[in-house]
């Protein structure tokens, strides 16, 4: 069986968003990257499932620029088998990298597809509903627990939803989305970052699968949130309840 | 659950699970810990004698009463050092409580008891005094005033930052007069060509350390305490830190110091200039002399642009002699981007992972007798992040290293930060813990932590950890608690063997209380005698900082 996992290069979580002067988008030039945490999280799973016997392969996707190699090759060095990378300068919205890994399903014909729940760029949270949408494959969504059954060929998920946890059954091949909780990610250790530097990656044009690169959607203007305003010091109780009830006219 | 704003709830995350380390950590000692010390206090003062415990009393297996009383006999014990109030030293009174009110106004001038346990006590709550005011001057003036009168009146001075020393050196004796200088914490100037900075004594290092963050640039001193320790403290201590591989001590990286001596006279000395031969340069007696010849109430430094790229490796290391060959080839092959090297031993490891919430073990597969950790700060990611891998690569062929991690992202740097970061605190956790901060040659420097651990036996867990790119190592012994006999093991041994070796009996945390009289184990009588000349030179009466740094038959 094998799984592909799909990573996205991000502007490092612990890293101060800054947004660009003329408000186009943020500053990404000198800006360290990392791989998105939840598809470390979904890489993690994948390799658990690999080194549990589930699974004879892992299969990372990246979508990109060249410098999303980096990632890949983090992805690599963590034990993913494989790398395969789409090279695209131009943005891609969910609906593209949907369309693109429908179509590097039929060349790969994983079992599983796992994806972060979100990337902690955009925040979007689209692309593995769409995925599972667009292959008619059953979706387990914001999982925090995932048993797979390899004789069954069934996947049990543990969902984060709002009111607790759903538990829901998936018929293979199906898709899920990491949450959170599901795992710890390993560290890249040398002797599997020589490794990875063997390891095959293949390269993909989104013409070659044939997704055409074209939006619908148009950015107006990126801003920061508005600040929050410095507190005051009030002397006296009184002081208190008048600013409460005529300045802020909440009692 | 679903699509909310994950950048900010991952660093919550990140946040909660610091929470488990604060600095400094009084807010989760035990509760049972106050009433141990006002226990402990009245066994400790006898009218005009003090007896100075340099025990933490933390030890949270530890009853109330019993340990009152252990420390007390304990207190006569090798450990513990009889200070006397100096008499020539005149007792507050409310005239003189009346003239700071003159000169600050009754809001700065502090009586409160319980703001006066917070200046009272060192953070480790290894030291307490019992002073009864505490000055807060905003201005340089004041803080000149403040003294002339002081000096006037024979009123002994303590200067006080963020109070997160090591030595017992930032809080009172006795009654001392606590000057903080925590409400000048103005940034006056920052010069973005230059990367000169000018600031207040009273400003937080962290508080710096953003500032600068937001003009590009970073201060060349990074410490553990940065949430709470000041500048002015910093300079006066001369710390050390972590980045001081690559930027330097402070004696090079401050470049000017305005000071106000024991008579109120203001030494402004706050150039900003890289080049200055212009007689003595006086500003370095006031690096590192722990406010014993004046309070710095100024400094300019000098500091580095912010490189965008850092890396972190973390990496074991068989043999002691492997960490050093490690450290050459480090600073042949990484050079100019080499910026930390610190090492930990088996024991801190083991010590930080059962002790200290959140650690996590990068290289599980097997136990390491060494840890290395290797910082790399640079202009080009790809190009530093290529050369490291091949200076790891090679490492590992030529079996220096025996694994070893790279971290991926800011997360995991953090996260292998914390296993050398996270020692002290974790040492705090484990009991009681004999902590010695020494500058040893680094050939040398592990033969002393062996030696260590064959005298004490299986009666302490002897750890070695530091900055071993400077040749210092944190030497701590961890034992369930304090026991007399083995201090008696360490001590004089630990200074005996450091003075033997040519080392200093103090790297980066000065003298303070704990080892003013040990300072000839590092200088000469000779050279003392010029320190107490100087300090009689500037400070006749004795007022500032009295009891520390030099030893006290020096100065009566």
């Amino acid at each position: 069986m094998k799984i592909m996992v799909a990573i996205k290069r991000v502007i490092d979580y612990a890293v101060k968003i800054r947004v660009k002067p003329d408000k186009s988008g943020v500053v990404t030039q000198n800006v360290k990257m990392s791989m998105n945490p939840f598809c470390e999280i979904a890489l993690e799973e994948a390799l658990r499932m690999r080194e549990s016997g589930l699974a004879s392969e892992v299969v990372a996707v990246t979508m990109g620029p060249s410098q999303c190699l980096d990632t890949l090759r983090t992805g690599l060095a963590m034990g993913a088998d494989r790398g395969i990378h789409v090279d695209s300068t131009s943005a891609l919205h969910p609906l593209h990298v949907a369309k693109i890994l429908m179509n590097l399903v039929q060349i790969e014909k994983p079992s599983l597809i796992i994806l972060g729940k979100q990337a902690i760029d955009d925040d979007c949270n689209q692309t593995g509903q769409m995925v599972a949408g667009l292959l008619n494959w059953p979706q387990g969504t914001f999982a925090s627990k995932v048993v797979l059954d390899k004789e069954k060929e069934e996947v049990t998920v543990d969902r984060e939803v709002d009111d607790g946890i759903e538990t829901v059954q998936l018929k293979l091949p199906a898709v899920i989305t990491t949450d959170l909780r599901l795992n710890q990610p390993r560290y890249a250790t040398l002797p599997n970052i020589m490794k990875a530097k063997s390891k095959p990656i293949k390269k993909f044009t989104p013409q070659e699968l044939n997704v055409e690169i074209k939006s619908d959607l148009e950015i107006v203007e990126v801003t920061e949130p508005p600040k929050r305003k410095a507190g005051v010091m009030v002397s006296s109780v009184d002081e208190l309840i008048d600013k409460l009830k005529n300045e802020a006219k909440v009692i | 659950m679903v699509n909310r704003n994950c950048r900010a709830t991952l660093r919550l995350l990140t946040l909660i699970n610091r929470q488990g380390h604060p600095h400094p950590p009084l807010s989760s000692s035990p509760s049972g810990i106050d009433a141990c010390w006002k226990q402990l206090q009245r066994n400790n003062v006898h009218g005009e004698h003090k007896i100075v415990s340099f025990f933490s009393p933390l030890a949270s297996s530890l009853k109330t009463r019993q340990w009152g009383v252990k420390i007390q006999s304990r207190c006569y014990g090798s450990a513990s050092v009889l200070v006397q109030r100096n008499p020539k030293f005149s007792k507050l009174n409310d005239e003189d409580v009346r003239y700071f009110e003159g000169i600050l106004g009754a809001k700065n001038v502090i009586q409160d008891d319980e703001k006066l346990i917070t200046a009272n006590t060192d953070w480790m709550r290894k030291y307490k005094g019992s002073s009864k005011l505490l000055l807060q001057p905003r201005t340089t003036d004041q803080v000149s005033e403040i003294l002339k009168y002081c000096n006037f009146r024979c009123l002994a001075v303590v200067p006080q930052g963020g109070n997160t020393g090591l030595v017992g050196g930032s809080v009172p004796v006795f009654d001392e007069v606590v000057v903080s200088l925590s409400a000048m914490s103005k940034i006056i100037s920052f010069d973005k060509v230059s990367g000169i900075l000018v600031c207040e004594a009273g400003c937080i290092l962290e508080n710096i350390i953003s500032f600068l963050d937001s003009e590009g640039f970073i201060m060349p001193l990074d410490l553990g305490a940065k949430g709470s320790c000041q500048i002015g403290g910093n300079v006066s201590t001369n710390a050390g830190g972590l980045r001081l591989l690559r930027y330097g001590s402070l004696h090079g990286n401050v470049l000017g110091i305005e000071a106000v001596l024991a008579d109120g006279t203001v030494l402004d000395m706050l150039k900003t200039l890289r080049k200055d031969n212009t007689g003595y340069d006086l500003k370095h007696l006031f690096i590192g002399s722990e406010g014993s010849l004046g309070i710095v109430t100024k400094v300019s430094i000098l500091t580095p642009p912010k490189l965008s790229s850092v890396n972190v490796a973390f990496l074991a290391c068989k043999d002691y002699s492997s960490c050093q060959k490690l450290l050459q080839e480090a600073r042949r092959k990484l050079g100019e981007i080499l910026s930390a090297f610190e090492f930990l031993d088996s024991n801190a490891m083991n010590l930080v992972l059962n002790h200290l919430e959140g650690a996590r073990n990068p290289l599980p597969t097997s136990l390491h007798n060494f840890y290395v950790l290797i910082e790399t700060t640079g202009s080009d990611e790809s190009s530093d992040k290529q050369k490291l891998e091949a200076f790891l690569l090679g490492s590992m062929e030529n079996e220096l290293i025996s694994d070893g991690a790279l971290a991926q992202d800011i997360n995991q740097a953090s996260s292998f930060w914390l296993l050398r970061e996270g020692i002290p605190e974790a040492l705090m956790r484990a009991g009681a813990v004999y902590k010695y901060d020494l500058s040893i040659p680094v050939e040398k420097m592990y033969n002393l932590v062996e030696e260590m651990r064959s005298r004490l036996g299986n009666d302490a867990n002897v750890v070695g950890y530091g900055h071993l790119g400077d040749g210092n190592l944190h030497l701590n012994v961890s034992t369930p608690q304090y026991d007399d006999k083995i201090l008696s093991q360490i001590e004089p041994f630990v200074y005996e063997w450091t003075s033997k070796h040519h080392g200093s009996i103090s790297a980066e945390h000065g003298l303070g209380l704990m080892k003013a009289n040990k300072i000839f184990y590092s200088k000469s009588p000779e050279t003392v005698k010029v320190m107490t000349s100087i300090k009689k030179l500037l400070d006749p009466n004795h007022i500032l900082n009295p009891y520390k740094v030099l030893p006290c038959s020096s100065i009566s």
